[in-house]
Formats: C-alpha cells, sequence, structure tokens
C-alpha cells in the first residue's frame, strides 16, 4: 500500500519539462532530481517530499525516450504517479526502473492538490477523499518486474534461475 | 478475420499467429542507440552484469545528439560509449559527423523490410517507412534487448491512415502528417501502430515516407508503419520479407484528403496544435531550422534550397541548415545547395540532431521564435521556457526565413 501527498498536473506532461535535456548530459547523475518537472514549475524539486505522489491527466510522459525522466521523478522521492493515461516509452520506463504507475480513468476530477490518497497496487485502485478510482492491475510479469525492483534486478534473478 | 501487417511481422518472428492485444515475447532483428541514450544503456548492461552483447552485428551505436560534443561533461560521456564500442567490437559504430541515428541506420543498408528493430529513442519508428516494426524504447530495455535478444511487447492494434489523392505543389509529407496529427490528437494512437496508405503515400518519395513515420510518436504510437515498395529497396540497397495488411483484416480506418491540403503550421505548445499557414502568416520569427530526422533529408534541402537560390534571409531572423547525414551534405555540396544557403544568409551546421532539442547549436533565448522542420514544439523545447516553435515543412520554413515571419511557401512557386 502506498500513501502519500498528491502534486497535481495537466494533460501532455512532455518529458522536456519534466526533465529539460539541457541537464541530461551530466556525469553526475544526482543533478536530475534537482531539476524535476521544471519546465512546468522551477520550485518543484524544493518542494516535493519524498512519498509524495504525482496525479496527472491524459499522456503522461509523452515525447522523448529519455529514462532519465522516471529516474528524476523516482529520485526526487515520488512514490507513485497516478494518471488517466501514460505515454507508452515513459510507462516502460518507470516499471523497468520500478517506479510504480497507475493508470486510473477519472483520477483528476476526485482528487485536489494537498490532499492523501492511498494506492493499493496488487488490486489496482487508488483511495480518494471523494471514493474509489479502480484501473486494471499491471499483468503479471510486469508486477513482476515491479517488485524485483526493475529491469535490471528480475534480468538477475532470471539469470539466476536459470543457472540454478 | 485476416491479420494486419504489424501482426504478420510480429508473428513471423514469433513463430506463430499472434493478434492484437496479446503480450508477446519478441526476438529483435536489430537494435541502435545514440551517444545520448548509451550512456544508460552502458550503465544497465553493467548492473545486469553482462560483459558481452549477444549479437555485436545487429546493433548499432551512431553519435547524433551531443556532436560535436558542447561540453567537457558531454565529452567525457561519449568517450565512455566510444570505448565500449570499441571493447565490444562494434563494426556498426559511427563516431561523429555520420549523421542522425534514424538516417543513418537505413542508408548503410542495416534493415530491411520485414524486421523487428528497436532504438533507445523515440523516432526509431521513423524506420517503421521502410515496412518493418520499429519501435523506440529506453535504455534499460535496450540493455536488455542487447542482452538477451529479444523483449517483452503488446501486439498493437492497428489504425489505418488512408491519405488519397496527390499533394499539390508546395505541399510536401510534413504538411500532410502535421494534418494527421491534428485530427489523431497527441495520445490519440497510444499504444497502436499507425499504417499510412493510399495514392499520396505510395507516390511518396522513400525520404517523405520517413517523415510520416517520424512523427507517429507525437500522436502517441507505438510504429509508423508504411508497405515496402520498389523505392523501399533502393534507399535501403537490399530487400527482406514484405508484408501488407490483408484486405479482410479491416483495421479502423481514418480518410484524409491529401489533394486538397494546404501548407500548415503546429503551433507552439502542441504538436497537434496545427492551422493552415494562412491563418498564422505573419507571426514574427527570430529562427528558421532546416533539419532533423523529422526533415534534414536531400529533398527536404532541396525544396528549401528552390525558394532561397537568389534570396536573402530577412535582417531580423537567422537560418540554421543541418544535413541528416554525411551522404545528404556530401550530396547537397555537390549539387551547388549549400551555396545557395550560404549566399542567402543561412549558416550549414555539423550533421546531427543540431538544435532540435535545445542544447546546443541554436538555443533560442527568452522570448525568442523558432520555425522548425523538426518534430516537437513542447514548452522550451529549441530553449528558454518562454520561448516558443512553430513545426512546418522545408518550404514554409525556407520562405518563413526569406520574410522574416511565417509565410506561404506558395508564394515562391517558379
Amino acid at each position: 500500500m502506498i500513501r502519500g501527498r498528491v502534486w497535481k498536473f495537466g494533460d501532455d506532461v512532455d518529458t522536456d519539462v519534466i526533465i529539460p535535456a539541457k541537464y541530461l548530459r551530466s556525469v553526475d547523475q544526482s543533478v536530475w532530481p534537482k531539476h524535476v518537472l521544471e519546465g512546468i514549475d522551477p520550485a518543484f524539486s524544493s518542494k516535493v517530499k519524498p512519498g509524495d505522489i504525482i496525479v496527472a491527466g491524459k499522456n503522461f510522459g509523452c515525447g522523448s525516450s529519455r529514462e532519465q525522466a522516471a529516474l528524476a521523478i523516482k529520485w526526487a522521492g515520488i512514490a507513485a504517479v497516478v494518471a488517466e493515461s501514460f505515454a507508452r516509452i515513459f510507462f516502460r520506463n518507470a516499471i523497468n526502473n520500478g517506479l510504480p504507475l497507475i493508470e486510473a480513468k477519472g483520477i483528476s476530477g476526485m482528487v485536489e492538490e494537498g490532499e492523501m490518497i492511498e494506492i493499493d497496487l496488487d488490486r489496482g485502485i487508488v483511495k480518494t477523499p471523494r471514493g474509489d478510482v479502480k484501473s486494471a492491475p499491471l499483468p503479471p510479469f510486469l508486477q513482476e518486474i515491479l517488485r524485483s525492483g526493475g529491469l535490471v534486478e528480475y534480468y538477475k534473478l532470471q539469470s539466476k534461475l536459470n543457472q540454478g | 478475420m485476416g491479420s494486419t501487417a504489424v501482426e504478420r511481422i510480429i508473428s513471423d518472428k514469433v513463430g506463430r499467429a499472434v493478434s492484437e492485444g496479446e503480450f508477446v515475447e519478441c526476438p529483435v532483428d536489430f537494435a541502435y542507440c545514440h551517444d545520448g541514450t548509451g550512456v544508460l544503456v552502458i550503465d544497465a548492461l553493467r548492473r545486469m552484469g553482462v560483459d558481452r552483447i549477444k549479437d555485436p552485428d545487429s546493433f548499432s551505436i551512431v553519435f547524433d545528439h551531443s556532436v560535436p560534443p558542447y561540453s567537457d561533461q558531454a565529452a567525457t560521456l561519449q568517450a565512455k560509449v566510444r570505448k565500449f564500442a570499441r571493447e565490444q567490437g562494434l563494426k556498426k559504430f559511427h563516431d561523429m559527423g555520420e549523421g542522425i541515428c534514424h538516417q543513418v541506420v537505413p542508408e548503410k543498408g542495416y534493415v530491411a523490410p520485414g524486421m523487428v528493430v528497436f532504438g533507445a529513442d523515440s523516432h526509431t519508428c521513423t524506420l517503421g517507412s521502410f515496412g518493418l516494426f520499429s519501435t523506440g524504447v529506453g535504455a534499460t530495455d535496450l540493455a536488455y534487448i542487447l542482452a538477451t535478444g529479444k523483449t517483452w511487447m503488446k501486439v498493437p492494434e492497428t489504425v489505418r491512415v488512408e491519405c488519397t489523392g496527390r499533394l499539390r505543389e508546395m505541399v510536401s509529407s510534413k504538411d500532410l502528417i502535421l494534418e494527421i496529427t491534428r485530427v489523431i490528437g497527441t495520445d490519440g494512437a497510444t499504444y497502436k501502430a499507425l499504417e499510412f496508405s493510399g495514392e499520396a503515400v505510395r507516390v511518396m518519395s522513400q525520404s517523405s515516407r520517413m517523415t510520416m513515420s517520424n512523427m507517429a510518436v507525437e500522436m502517441g504510437a507505438k510504429a509508423g508503419f508504411i508497405e515496402a515498395d520498389e523505392k523501399t529497396v533502393e534507399f535501403l540497397g537490399r530487400d527482406g520479407k514484405r508484408f501488407s495488411t490483408d484486405p479482410d483484416a479491416m483495421p479502423q480506418t481514418i480518410n484524409v484528403d491529401a489533394g486538397s491540403l494546404d501548407p500548415c503550421v503546429a503551433c507552439p505548445g502542441s504538436v497537434a496544435n496545427v492551422k493552415p499557414v494562412s491563418e498564422v502568416e505573419g507571426a514574427h520569427v527570430d529562427q528558421a531550422f532546416l533539419g532533423s530526422c523529422t526533415n534534414g533529408r536531400y529533398e527536404d534541402l532541396y525544396e528549401a534550397a528552390r525558394i532561397l537560390r537568389g534570396r536573402k534571409i530577412h535582417e531580423d531572423t537567422r537560418m540554421i541548415v543541418v544535413p541528416a547525414s554525411k551522404t545528404v551534405h556530401m550530396r547537397a555540396q555537390r549539387d551547388g545547395l549549400l551555396d545557395i544557403f550560404l549566399e542567402a544568409g543561412a549558416i550549414i551546421g555539423v550533421t546531427g540532431c543540431g538544435p532540435c532539442l535545445g542544447v546546443h547549436m541554436g538555443v533560442i533565448g527568452e522570448g525568442e521564435v523558432a520555425v522548425s522542420t523538426s518534430n516537437r514544439n513542447f514548452i522550451g523545447r529549441m530553449g528558454a521556457r518562454s520561448s516558443s516553435v512553430y513545426l512546418a515543412s522545408p518550404q514554409t520554413v525556407a520562405a518563413s526565413a526569406v520574410e522574416g515571419k511565417i509565410a506561404d511557401p506558395r508564394r515562391y512557386l517558379r
């Protein structure tokens, strides 16, 4: 169960505003969470607290394949992203890095910024102050990747099993 | 019921008949990345404990994003990727100066119709214009493919976009794909494969088709498929397995009247915010950019040069031209196109992604406006947060550079 305070965003939040390209070629990867969502709110990284949850509209994470977008969100301490829908490359990148995503139709209208919500990943349910929003749970193998902590850890587990 | 071309390609690879909505583990024929995503690919391989990738001959790295490197850190990261390429014995490694990955990979004939191709860049969908299935993924996904030779995916539903009629003079495939984006929206094709067909696509050059497939991702699509033909084979210098959609597969179809289309532009903020150029004419432009994986090919340079020949770029505007590959650059040089650009007052950049992603070679400042042949006009994409970008065809960009404002290229018909 994930419980956290909500930050709200609109539709079509693209990966250029999540992490502008000028920060990508950095040897020091700790730079990325410091600029998370800077394209929309330059002060966001100083306001966000570990365990907070992003709630957004349609097509979250559209645009570039840069994995730094998922990493910047995860390393900023965001516990999960709930959106009306996700762009597909961002979706894969987030799961591959162990960042939980929940596609919950109608979520935008059910919660205000600053409110607390609760996410039951196994059952695909988001509890808001105005009631529950149901979503289709992830397919089992994606849940397994998420539970392993990401695709790298999943690969290592699989390799061990194959050798074992 | 029959199958779509994309279903048939994936079925051929998986070894059984698959259909839309199914999750499959699919062998991958070819993979590639660039200097930007390559760094994270290498990190992921190291964390996975993979010393040797499975098939170095089916993998290409092309340096295009930060060429030449714009900072010591960018150079340091490139050096890391270069070292990796040497250690793995990659024959298909292309250091800076060869071009943009989506241009170089087909130019070198690394791919063929019927293949399944994955790239660590969102515009990998460009290669769907060669009658194959291609899609973009992140770096960790690509590392997994390099380690195992396969990946998981959901077999996409196909939406066919039937483009009837023939494009008129001064209207290009860029105008057509912008119009399609207006109709479908920025998320209207999420998780789906688009298949572009119809007379307009059939008579189009292979380069123009690449422009169409390139922008499939701007509608959320996984792939932008176009059936292969002789033009495809000529571009690649090779043929492969040709697949087409069965007549009775009956995918959802969107009809677009290409024959009556006017030049159009995507206004700042959203790729789907598309208007006829006549409605936007007169908007001031600080910088014109001709290039990118969308429109940096020879025919794009040629069409722009037709307008710029004997003319000057407006004194309030600057213009940057970046060929999509060394091959394009050399041919444009040989044919005198570069002289036309230079005489008009444009500058020629090093082949690569150029200023498209707003980090170097023409970043725009606070409040500045660019008109660009590239594919994204998100907030701050090409520079400052308060800057803005209009997306347009090579013809419209050239006409706008001459006038210093968004201009209708049809006035320049010779």
